[in-house]
């Protein structure tokens, strides 16, 4: 009895302090909720990909930075809001709802995973929240077939990535007889579709395709194939450790075939994994940091040093991710100022209103518009190669 | 060309799945329980192994038995608290736990090792070399002699050690075994051991050919189970002889049909072989007594 006494009594102050805590509190958030406009992020900031959303959020910081100290979007500063989605399209669709409704983000920015974002689209489209896509590439994020379309992305696209890899296998490397080696997941799959139908358009046919799983030790026997098919090219679809199986199996066969890769080398020690032969792997990317970078590059670059303590080029892996989410803020930011609030519609339509914008990756001229929510497209991509750890363009 | 290649490639991943199935077999036989954690036991050998060799500089006759003895000492653990507090109670609950505890083992691998795949090198993998017409590692070539040689060395020592015959007593009748002076918990203690180091074998000898990280041994162990089945989880041989069998149809149906069918036709097989065989390739009917 007398210990449920103090039990009792514990919880009253508790509750009177929480009480006490929620009214001081209360009338501060409000105020601070004048000040700035708040932008989210959902994104994987643990596992595996904990890497992707470590360069998104980089991105966005530094760009916030910038809008911030040229005086914020009319009088009012920028404040990131993170949530981590863990790579589950369940946590993230939670966190976006969370990040709309409760913190009122204005402009929400999405991670590394296609599943994922897929699952905020709908929701995005329905509480008219502009969701901007910094990385996942599925084509139909941003061509979902809503009649209120919310979501834009400055990334690559899988539909575009087919062409641009077609292009470069068929003009760089003189291919007639094209493989494919593709993880046997709907990324690969939807490479599958993107890749046909460009090699359609070329009037050239794959002369074979052939999937495999993410830990499959040895992928000779599929490799045997597409060679004995007479595939002059591959085209790989796979993240980092896939890819370098198929790199290892390929040294093994001794087959000396030009692969041309989607972007997933460069999201980890490819060249540690895959062998010295990783370093042949011609892949895309959206943008790199080189010794020979625009004054804008340099700019970002500097920052990155004094703000992470990055020292070499080598240290800017995911380059991909930071420079997309810089351009994507810098671009919300434009629009922003020009809807002049954060109603969602409002936002929406001012992307369609954005000219020109001297960006990171590119300069943008008009980027987006009703029949077009991709900022970048397939003339947009560099193709490169890694050399010692570093990813350094191909001419 | 494609024959030689795949079959190369089927008896190297055969005889691996060989290894991790035995460690089923062997707590079966004495214990009448298998660790479903196997596929981790494997990971921590092969993680154990790049901690020790590339982190720490070792060489590998002084890593490679640490590595090991660090696999046996978990699955002194497994039998401890994963497996023995449900036995003695008469449920079968350890089924549940030893998933439960592969799972924590992978996540805090995850944790500490890292989320990025390391690659563990070896000089019996960098440079190929001409065998039959393709193109192989030569550890390839040694990964079925290894495999094939612990099986058989394994068979020996239950036969003609003291050890071996207390483990093959205590499997024969537990009870008459505990009075004629053999210690029980002691052997079936050890037969996790056994079972957890020669995954942990498997995962160093893989690791090479593969890469390091928290989640290869999953798919690994999930394979040697149903190799264990297909053995005939009571047949050290037959377990050793489904485990290449496996490791052969998989490759060639992936070289001659395509990668599409593979896990169709494989996992279609073994359902076929079981229909026909029920107690597995060389298994026992177990005795049900009424």
């Amino acid at each position: 009895m007398v210990c449920r006494n103090t039990s009792w009594t514990r919880r009253l102050v508790l509750a009177g302090i929480s009480t006490a805590a929620l009214a001081l509190s209360a009338p501060f958030d409000l105020a601070q909720a004048q000040e700035t406009i708040k932008v989210g992020l959902v994104a994987a900031l643990s596992g595996q990909s904990a890497k992707s959303g470590e360069a998104i959020t980089r991105g966005l910081s530094i760009a916030i930075d910038e809008v911030n100290a040229a005086g914020g979007i009319n009088g009012k500063k920028l404040e990131l809001v993170s949530r981590d989605d863990e790579s589950n399209p369940g946590k993230g669709l939670l966190a976006a709802r969370e990040l709309v409704q409760r913190e009122k983000v204005a402009v929400l920015f999405g991670g590394l995973d296609t599943p994922v974002s897929l699952a905020i689209v709908p929701f995005a489209n329905q509480a008219k929240v502009p969701f901007m896509g910094v990385w996942a590439a599925g084509t139909n994020i941003t061509r979902n077939g809503a009649a209120d379309n919310y979501v834009f992305r400055v990334s690559a696209v899988d539909a575009y990535v087919g062409e641009a890899l077609v292009d470069y296998a068929l003009e760089k490397k003189g291919a007639k007889a094209p493989g494919m080696i593709l993880i046997n997941n709907p990324w690969g799959e939807s490479n599958e579709h993107a890749l046909h139908d460009a090699l359609k358009k070329r009037g050239v046919e794959a002369v074979g395709v052939e999937k495999f799983e993410t830990n499959d030790v040895d992928v000779v026997p599929q490799l045997t194939r597409l060679k004995q098919a007479g595939a002059d090219v591959l085209f790989m679809v796979a993240n980092v450790a896939p890819s370098s199986q198929v790199v290892k199996s390929l040294d093994r066969m001794g087959w000396d075939v030009p692969v041309v890769s989607h972007w997933g080398p460069s999201g980890g020690r490819f060249t540690e994994l895959a062998g010295p032969r990783g370093e042949d792997v011609h892949f895309i990317q959206t943008y790199t940091f080189t010794d020979n970078m625009s004054p804008k590059g340099q700019q970002v670059f500097a920052k990155l040093k004094e703000n992470y303590g990055v020292t070499s080029l080598a240290d800017v892996m995911p380059a991909t991710g930071i420079a997309n989410a810089y351009d994507a803020l810098h671009l919300s930011a434009l629009a922003l100022a020009k809807a002049g609030s954060t109603d969602g519609t409002a936002v929406r339509d001012a992307f369609y209103e954005i000219g020109g914008y001297d960006g990171l990756i590119k300069t943008y001229d008009k980027p987006f518009s009703p029949e077009n929510h991709d900022a970048l497209n397939a003339k947009d991509y560099v193709f490169t190669h890694f050399v010692k750890g570093e990813i350094i363009p191909l001419n | 060309m494609l024959l030689t290649s795949a079959i190369v490639t089927g008896l190297g991943l055969g005889s691996m799945y060989g290894l991790i199935a035995l460690g089923f077999h062997i707590t079966y036989t004495v214990s009448n329980t298998v660790n479903f954690a196997q596929g981790s036991a494997m990971m921590v050998g092969a993680v154990l192994g790049f901690t020790l060799m590339v982190t720490l500089g070792m060489p590998l006759w002084i890593a490679a038995p640490i590595a090991l003895a660090g696999c046996g000492v978990f699955g002194l653990i497994v039998e401890r608290f994963l497996v023995r507090p449900f036995v003695e109670r008469n449920s079968d609950a350890w089924l549940m736990a030893t998933v439960a505890g592969g799972i924590i083992v992978d996540n805090i691998v995850l944790f500490t090792f890292g989320k990025e795949p390391r690659s563990l090198p070896s000089p019996l993998a960098t440079n190929s070399i001409e065998f039959l017409g393709t193109g192989v590692y030569p550890l390839q070539l040694l990964i079925p002699v290894v495999g094939i040689a612990v099986a058989v060395a394994l068979q020996t020592v239950f036969r003609r050690t003291d050890f071996g015959k207390a483990l093959l007593a205590v499997v024969q009748n537990r009870d008459a075994a505990r009075l004629m002076g053999i210690n029980a918990k002691v052997v079936i203690a050890s037969a996790f051991a056994i079972s957890t180091a020669l995954a942990g074998l498997a995962g160093l000898l893989i690791a090479p050919l593969f890469s390091v990280h928290s989640d290869m041994g999953t798919l690994f162990g999930l394979k040697a189970f149903a190799v264990a089945i297909l053995g005939g989880i009571t047949s050290a041989t037959g377990v050793m002889i489904a485990g290449l069998l496996y490791g052969l149809i998989e490759a060639l149906v992936t070289a001659y049909l395509g990668s599409t069918y593979t896990q169709i036709v494989v996992f279609s097989v073994i359902i076929l072989a079981l229909a026909l065989r029920p107690n597995g390739l060389l298994g026992r009917a177990a005795v049900n007594k009424v």
